[in-house]
């Protein structure tokens, strides 16, 4: 009896909350209501439309969709542009040289059959890196973008151990002259961000605009979620696979054409 | 022992008495100049007394929210420091976070404190993608915030 009374208690001022949140809402949402309506109409899911006061969430999740039939064995344009963008440059040691996408040649033993593939971090949903992470830097954000808050890495490098991509490098030596939207140090790890920038401002990242522009049409970026994006149409109609699909990460990261 | 201390004990109370009074110590500090924006619609965000002693708090607090939450576009954020403050001098030259003209380092260097932001971030202002795809300066966007801002508080 007691319970059921509590219970109605709580009940009802949640709905006062409800009510009085619905209001508050209408009353600041008015401002914005260009913002809003435009954000409406460009939301295809190619894009993200999140208004720039709101925080990230799980309504998105970001990924890439590779082709591996269109991509070119020699082709670096992606890998160009994401040196490019996030001012990596070469000290001339590849060993320690910070990569964010690498160019991989697989080979189906049995068949031959050779593909060229990008391959950079897979943006899992349940990262080992993150897992591993002794301080919380190695996260993945609401929206499947796998990140380091390089301000509290320690540059232990589990991450690196626990990656199966390989997609993870650290920085050896003082950098200067950083990207405004790429900030890297020395002492730290780091990797693709899915140029996390150019998506929170409606933007697409840089290697997939590299590999558009130069007409090789080889990666699809989009929101996974949104069933009406490229990315989830070309997944729906023709499939895609996800690298070492026996971990059971599910990548952000998907590619067709590949051999089983 | 202890006699030998006293005796020295009033001369150096003495001394340190004179160094502190001397309006010479004083005039010879050469305090920062704070470089303020040839923008005039970018000046005070904050009040100035409040920016000296709270700026490293509003950077922190922008650092946690933009890196986890992506929220990008406040106008307290290191990327909107830097554009403002840092402009090029007379001969077209921007001084780097090394120079003692550098809009941070002229005060962290007066103050001794180190400052461990440019080992990974930007120190010179830089062209923007807006969230239109086109490049825009980060004024631009500060400007907008602002606006937005205002709007609201209305």
């Amino acid at each position: 009896m007691t319970d059921s009374t509590k219970k109605s208690t709580i009940d009802s001022s949640r709905r006062d909350f409800l009510s009085k949140a619905a209001v508050a809402g209408t009353v600041t949402i008015a401002p914005g209501l260009l913002l809003h309506s435009t954000a409406q109409a460009a939301s295809s899911g190619n894009i993200s439309t999140r208004p720039h006061d709101e925080d990230v969430s799980n309504k998105n999740r970001w990924g890439l969709l590779i082709d591996t039939e269109k991509c070119a064995t020699g082709c670096t344009d992606c890998v160009d542009a994401c040196n490019e963008e996030n001012g990596l440059v070469s000290h001339g040691r590849p060993e320690t040289d910070a990569q964010y996408i690498r160019k991989v040649t697989l080979k189906e033993k049995s068949t031959g059959h050779e593909s060229s593939l990008p391959l950079m971090c897979q943006h899992c949903e349940t990262a080992p890196c993150a897992d591993v992470c002794p301080t919380g830097a190695s996260f993945v954000r609401a929206d499947g973008i796998a990140l380091v808050d390089k301000h509290i890495c320690i540059g232990c490098r589990y991450c690196m151990m626990a990656c199966p991509y390989k997609a993870r490098s650290f920085v050896h030596e003082d950098v200067e002259n950083q990207k405004l939207t790429a900030p890297r140090g020395k002492g730290t790890v780091e990797s693709c961000t899915m140029c996390v920038t150019r998506i929170d401002n409606g933007g697409i990242p840089a290697c997939v605009e590299a590999c558009t522009a130069e007409n090789h049409n080889a990666m699809i970026f989009g929101d996974l979620n949104n069933p009406n994006s490229d990315i989830s149409i070309a997944l729906k109609s023709r499939g895609g696979k996800q690298i070492r699909s026996d971990l059971a990460l599910n990548t952000g990261v998907r590619y067709q054409g590949l051999n089983e | 022992m202890t006699r030998f201390l006293r005796q020295f004990a009033v001369p150096v109370y003495a001394l340190i008495g004179l160094t502190l009074l001397s309006p010479s110590a004083i005039a010879e500090t050469p305090f920062p100049t704070i470089h303020e924006p040839s923008d005039e619609s970018l000046k005070c965000i904050h009040p100035e007394d409040e920016m000296r002693r709270n700026h490293m708090k509003y950077i922190l607090h922008e650092r946690d929210e933009t890196m986890h939450e992506g929220i990008r576009e406040e106008p307290e954020s290191l990327a909107n420091c830097i554009n403002c403050h840092v402009e090029p001098d007379e001969k077209g030259e921007i001084a780097g976070i090394d120079s003692d003209k550098h809009f941070c380092n002229a005060c962290h260097q007066y103050a001794a404190v180190q400052i461990d932001c440019f080992q990974c971030h930007a120190d010179r202002p830089q062209k923007f993608i807006n969230r239109n795809g086109h490049s825009s300066s980060i004024t631009q966007q500060l400007k907008r915030t602002l606006a937005d801002n205002a709007g609201v508080n209305e």
